[in-house]
C-alpha cells in the first residue's frame, strides 16, 4: 500500500485542486451566497498556486501503474489550462456583480472542470481518460446552464448535455472496441497490440474514439453544439468554454493518437486530415453571415481547431510542437477577445451584436486597438502571435508533404480573414454608437496581458517555440 | 561607424516616432500640432540617417553589406538578418525620401483622428524599409504582410466614399497572393534547411520544384505589382485612399513586387524564370497596352494615374524577365523613377483635391490661368510619366524596351505602343485639367501653390529632372549586384542546358 505514496506526488496538482474544491464547496455551502466573492478569490489562488508548483517543481514519471503520466508535454499543457481557467474565473467577477449572477458554485465548478482537464491531459489509459473527460464534461454541462433563470442558458446547457452524452457514448463504444480487439486499456498496451496487426474492428474503434474527441474540440462534423452553446451560455462561461477545455481536449487528442494509436498513424492521419479541412472551411464560410459576436467567435474557434489539427495531421514532432504552440496562442487570443466582449455593456444592459462595436475606435481607443490587434492575430497576419501559430502548423504540414491540406488551409484563412476584418471595419470605419460603460479592472488586466502577448509575440517567439518543442519531444 | 547597426536604426526609427506619437494622448490643437511635427521630424531624421547607408555603401561590391544577424527563432531556423545590396539599397532611400512628403501632404487635409493617421504611416514606413532590408525570407514575409494592416486602416478610415470596399479588396487580394508564397517559403525551408536569403541564393532547387515555387511567388508578387489580370484592386485602392496613401501605394508598395521578382524569382528559380519568360512577357505587354487604353477613358484623375501605374509596372516586369543587363537595370531605374513620378502625380492631384474635393476630370479646366506654378510642376511630372527624354521616366522605359528588344523583338514592338498611348492619355488629361477656358466659377477662386505645397513639389521636380539627365549615381549602385545576379542566372541556365544535352 505504501509503495503508492511517492506516486501521489505526481498527481499533486490534481489532489490539490480536488481538496481545494471540496473545502471551497463547504465554505460556500455554510457561508451562503455572500461568500461568492471570497470563493472566487480563493479559486483563482488555488489555480495559480497549482500552476506555479508545476512551473517551479515539475515532477516527471508515471503513477498508478502507468494509468497516469506526468511529462513535459503534460506539464506545459497543464500550466496553460490552469492559466486559462484562472483567467476565466477572474473575468467573471465584474459580470457577476453587474448581472446579479453571484453564485459561489460557479468558480467551484470551474475548478472541478479544471481538475477533469488535468486528468485528461495526464491520462495514459482509456479508463483514466474517460474519468477525466466525464468529470470535465459534467462540470461544463452545469456551467452552461448556470444562469437558471435564462431560457437561453438552460437551452444551451441541455443541448450541450444531450450532444455531449452522445459523444461520450461514442467514445466509450470506441474504447470498448479497442479493448476488445487489443485486450488493453493502457496506451502502451494498445500501441504494442496494434503493431502486430490491425483489423477492421480496431479501425472502427479508432474512428469512434476520434469522433468522441472531435466533439470535445468542436471539430467539424461534430461542431453543431458550439454556436448555440456559445451564444446561449453567459459570456464568462463562454469565455471559459472557448479557452481551457479546448486546450485540454486537444492535448488529450494528441496523447491518444501519438501514444495509443501511433502504429495506426496511416489510418488516423486520414481522419484528422479530413476533420481539419472540414473545420477550417466551415469555420471560414459559416462565420461570414454571423451578426452576433459570440456566434462569430464560435465559428472562429471551429476554424482554429481545424488549423491546429493541421499540425496533428502531419504526424511528426514539429507537427505536435506546432499544435502545442497553436493552442497556447489560441487560448491567449481567445481570452483577450472575450475580455472585450465582456466589456460590451451599455447602461441598458449587455449587447453582443457586432454592430454594437461601431465606432469603438473613437469611444474607447485602447480597447479598439487591442481588439484590432486580436482580430488581425486571429486572422493570422504577421507579426502578430496568430501568424506564428499558423506558421508552425503549416510548416509541419509542408514537411509531411500534405500540400493539398496546406493549400486548402491557407485559402480558408484568407476567407476567414474577411470576417475578422469586418469586425475591424465596424470598429474603425463606421460612425460611433453610444459608448460602453467603463471596463472592469480585472478585464483590463486580462486584456492588457493578451494584447501585449499578441502584439509583442515576436520578441518571445524564440523561447515560446523552444517550450513547444520540448513538450512535443515527449512523444518522439 | 561600421559597427553601428544602421539598417536596424533606419528601420525602427519610425516605429520609435510612432511610439512618441502614441504617447501624445490629449486631443487639443497644440497636441495635434505636436503630432504633425513629431511625424515630420521622425521621417526627416530617418531620411537623413538613411543617407548614411548610401554614403557607406560600397558600389564595387555585389554582395550584401551592412549585414546584421541575430538568432531569432531557433526552431524554424529563423534569424533576424538585415543587409542591403545594390538592388535593395535605393528602395530604402526612396521610401525614406517619400515619407516626409506624405506627412506634409497630410498636414492640413487630415484632421480626423490625426494621431492614429500619423502612427499608421510611421509604422508603415518601418515595415516598408524592413521589406527591403530583410535578409531572412520569413523576416521578409513578416514585413511584407504586416504592411497590409496599416494600409488597410489608412484606406478604410481616411479614404473616400467607397473606402470599405476598396480596403477589403486590397487586403484580401494581396493576402490571397501572399499565403501561397508562404507555403512556398516553408517548402524552401525543408529543402534547403534554411530561411537565410544569401544561403538560399546559392542553393539550387530542382527544376520541377522551381516551377511550383516560382508560381507561388509569382502569385504574391504579381498581385502586389500589380500585373494584368490581377490588377483590379489597385484602381479601387488608389481612388479611395487619401493622397498620402496613394503616394505610398504607388511609390513604394508596388515596388515590393518588382523587388521580390529580383530578389527571389529570378536568382532563386532561374530555370523556371527562363521557362516562364514568354508568359510574363505576354502579361506585361497586355498590361502595357490594355491598361493604357483603359486609362484613356477614365473620368477620375486618380483612377487614370492608377491605370497608368499598372502600365508602367508592365515595363518593369518585362525588363526583369528579359534577364539581361539593360532590362534589369532599366527595371530598377523604372521602379525608382516611377516611385518619384507617380508619387508626385498623386501629390499634384492632392493639391487640387484639397481645394475642390473632387477628382472628376470634368470638374477642372483652365487651371493654368490662376495656378501657373502648379501647371508647370504638373506638366513636368506628366512629361516624366510619358517618358520624355530628359526626365527620369525616359531612362527606365528606354532601357527596359532595349532589354526586351534583345530578348524578344515582338514584345518590344508591341510594348512601344504603350509609349504612344501613355503620351495620349497623359497629355489629354493635362489638357482637360490645366488648359482650356477657366469658365467654372468654383475654380476661379483657387489659389496657386502655397509654401507647404512648394516644399513638396519642387524637390520632386528637381530630382525627376536630375535623374533624367544624370542617371549615373543610380546605375553605379545597382550595377555590381545586377551583374552578379545575371552571371548566376546565366550560369544556372547554361548548366541545365548542358545537363539536358548530355
Amino acid at each position: 500500500m505504501f509503495d503508492q505514496i511517492p506516486n501521489l506526488w505526481l498527481a499533486g496538482v490534481e489532489l490539490w485542486l480536488a481538496g481545494g474544491a471540496m473545502v471551497l464547496l463547504m465554505l460556500g455551502a455554510f457561508a451562503g451566497e455572500d461568500s461568492s466573492r471570497t470563493v472566487t478569490g480563493f479559486s483563482v489562488a488555488l489555480l495559480v498556486l497549482a500552476a506555479l508548483s508545476l512551473v517551479l517543481r515539475p515532477e516527471i514519471g508515471e503513477a498508478f501503474h502507468g494509468a497516469f503520466v506526468m511529462d513535459t508535454f503534460a506539464q506545459v499543457m497543464k500550466v496553460v489550462v490552469l492559466i486559462g481557467a484562472a483567467a476565466a474565473i477572474a473575468m467573471s467577477v465584474g459580470f457577476a456583480r453587474m448581472e446579479n449572477f453571484s453564485r459561489f458554485e460557479y468558480p467551484i465548478l470551474i475548478v472541478l472542470a479544471t481538475l477533469g482537464m488535468m486528468i485528461m491531459i495526464s491520462a495514459n489509459d482509456l479508463i483514466t481518460l474517460y474519468m477525466g473527460l466525464e468529470l470535465q464534461s459534467l462540470a461544463l454541462y452545469v456551467l452552461a446552464a448556470i444562469n437558471r433563470d435564462s431560457l437561453r442558458s438552460t437551452e444551451a446547457g441541455l443541448k450541450y448535455f444531450v450532444l455531449g452524452a452522445l459523444s461520450s457514448g461514442m467514445l466509450l463504444y470506441g474504447s470498448s472496441l479497442i479493448y476488445g480487439f487489443t485486450g488493453h486499456t493502457s496506451f502502451e498496451g494498445i500501441a504494442t497490440a496494434m503493431e502486430s496487426g490491425r483489423n477492421l474492428g480496431l479501425i472502427f474503434g479508432i474512428v469512434f474514439v476520434l469522433a468522441g474527441l472531435a466533439f470535445k474540440i468542436s471539430a467539424v462534423p461534430f461542431h453543431m453544439w458550439t454556436p448555440d452553446v456559445y451564444e446561449g451560455a453567459p459570456t464568462p462561461v463562454t469565455a471559459f468554454f472557448a479557452a481551457a477545455p479546448k486546450v485540454a481536449a486537444m492535448a488529450m487528442l494528441v496523447r491518444v493518437v501519438h501514444g495509443a494509436f501511433e502504429p495506426a498513424a496511416i489510418d488516423w492521419r486520414q481522419i484528422i486530415t479530413f476533420i481539419s479541412i472540414a473545420s477550417m472551411v466551415l469555420g471560414a464560410f459559416a462565420a461570414i453571415g454571423q451578426t452576433n459576436i459570440k456566434r462569430l467567435m464560435a465559428y472562429s474557434s471551429i476554424g482554429h481547431m481545424g488549423f491546429a489539427l493541421v499540425g496533428l495531421a502531419a504526424g511528426t514532432q514539429s507537427g505536435v510542437s506546432g499544435v502545442v504552440l497553436y493552442m497556447i496562442i489560441y487560448m491567449v487570443m481567445t481570452l483577450g477577445a472575450f475580455a472585450c466582449i465582456l466589456c460590451m455593456r451599455r447602461s441598458d444592459g449587455i449587447v453582443e451584436q457586432i454592430d454594437d462595436l461601431k465606432g469603438l475606435s473613437k469611444n474607447n481607443p485602447m480597447m479598439a486597438l487591442v481588439l484590432t490587434a486580436l482580430m488581425f492575430s486571429l486572422a493570422g497576419i504577421p507579426p502578430l502571435a496568430g501568424f506564428w501559430a499558423k506558421y508552425f502548423v503549416f510548416l509541419a504540414a509542408i514537411q509531411a508533404e500534405l500540400y493539398t491540406l496546406s493549400v486548402i488551409g491557407v485559402l480558408a484563412s484568407v476567407v476567414g480573414a474577411f470576417y475578422y476584418l469586418r469586425v475591424v471595419k465596424v470598429m474603425w470605419f463606421d460612425d460611433p454608437e453610444p459608448g460602453f460603460l467603463p471596463m472592469a479592472g480585472e478585464l483590463k488586466v486580462v486584456l492588457a496581458i493578451s494584447g501585449l502577448f499578441t502584439i509583442f509575440y515576436v520578441v518571445i517567439a524564440g523561447p515560446m517555440s523552444d517550450i513547444a518543442t520540448a513538450a512535443a519531444a515527449t512523444f518522439f | 561607424m561600421s559597427n553601428l547597426p544602421i539598417l536596424s536604426i533606419v528601420t525602427f526609427l519610425p516605429l520609435f516616432g510612432a511610439l512618441i506619437t502614441f504617447l501624445i494622448w490629449e486631443d487639443s490643437e497644440v497636441a495635434r500640432r505636436n503630432v504633425r511635427y513629431v511625424a515630420l521630424f521622425t521621417t526627416v531624421i530617418t531620411f537623413i540617417v538613411s543617407l548614411g547607408i548610401w554614403v557607406n555603401f560600397d558600389n564595387s561590391q555585389s554582395g550584401f553589406q551592412m549585414v546584421e544577424k541575430v538568432e531569432w527563432i531557433r526552431e524554424g531556423g529563423i534569424s533576424y538578418h538585415m543587409g542591403v545590396d545594390g538592388i535593395s539599397m535605393l528602395f530604402i532611400i526612396l521610401t525614406t525620401f517619400l515619407m516626409p512628403f506624405c506627412i506634409l501632404a497630410s498636414w492640413e487635409s487630415v484632421t480626423n483622428r490625426l494621431r492614429e493617421y500619423m502612427i499608421a504611416f510611421l509604422i508603415l514606413e518601418t515595415l516598408m524599409i524592413g521589406v527591403f532590408a530583410a535578409l531572412d525570407i520569413v523576416l521578409f514575409y513578416v514585413f511584407f504582410e504586416a504592411g497590409l494592416i496599416p494600409m488597410f486602416l489608412i484606406i478604410g478610415v481616411w479614404g473616400g466614399a467607397r473606402r470599405v470596399y476598396a480596403s477589403l479588396k486590397f487586403f484580401l487580394y494581396t493576402l490571397l497572393g501572399s499565403v501561397l508564397m508562404l507555403l512556398a517559403i516553408m517548402a524552401m525551408y525543408w529543402h534547403s534547411g534554411t530561411t537565410d536569403i544569401p544561403t538560399l541564393l546559392a542553393h539550387e532547387f530542382s527544376a520541377d520544384m522551381q516551377f511550383w515555387l516560382w508560381l507561388a511567388f509569382f502569385a504574391s508578387f504579381a498581385v502586389k505589382m500589380p500585373m494584368w489580370p490581377v490588377h483590379t484592386w489597385l484602381p479601387d485602392a488608389h481612388v479611395e485612399a487619401p493622397t498620402a496613401g496613394s503616394v505610398i501605394l504607388a511609390g513604394i508598395l508596388l515596388k515590393m513586387g518588382g523587388y521580390g521578382f529580383l530578389r527571389f524569382s529570378l536568382p532563386m528559380f532561374p530555370l523556371a524564370s527562363a521557362d516562364m519568360q514568354n508568359f510574363v512577357f505576354v502579361l506585361s505587354v497586355i498590361a502595357i497596352v490594355y491598361t493604357s487604353l483603359v486609362a484613356l477613358m477614365q473620368e477620375d484623375i486618380k483612377k487614370l494615374i492608377a491605370y497608368s501605374s499598372v502600365a508602367h509596372m508592365g515595363y518593369v516586369t518585362m525588363g526583369i524577365f528579359a534577364a539581361n543587363a539593360q532590362g534589369v537595370q532599366g527595371a530598377i531605374f523604372q521602379m525608382l523613377a516611377h516611385g518619384l513620378v507617380s508619387g508626385a502625380l498623386f501629390l499634384c492631384v492632392g493639391v487640387v483635391y484639397d481645394r475642390m474635393h473632387t477628382r472628376d476630370i470634368a470638374a477642372y479646366g483652365g487651371l493654368v490661368n490662376n495656378m501657373p506654378k502648379y501647371a508647370v510642376a504638373f506638366l513636368i511630372f506628366t512629361m516624366a510619366n510619358v517618358g520624355l527624354p530628359g526626365t527620369a521616366g525616359f531612362v527606365g522605359e528606354f532601357l527596359t524596351l532595349l532589354g526586351a528588344f534583345q530578348a524578344n523583338t515582338w514584345v518590344a514592338l508591341v510594348a512601344t505602343l504603350g509609349v504612344i498611348l501613355s503620351a495620349a492619355y497623359a497629355l489629354w488629361l493635362y489638357r482637360r485639367v490645366v488648359f482650356g477656358a477657366l469658365d467654372k466659377e468654383a475654380l476661379k477662386s483657387m489659389l496657386d501653390l502655397n509654401t507647404r505645397e512648394k516644399c513638396i513639389l519642387y524637390p520632386l521636380v528637381f530630382f525627376v529632372i536630375l535623374y533624367g539627365v544624370y542617371p549615373g549615381p543610380i546605375f553605379d549602385v545597382t550595377q555590381a549586384s545586377v551583374d552578379a545576379l545575371l552571371v548566376d542566372y546565366n550560369s544556372s541556365i547554361a548548366k541545365s542546358v548542358a545537363a539536358a544535352g548530355q
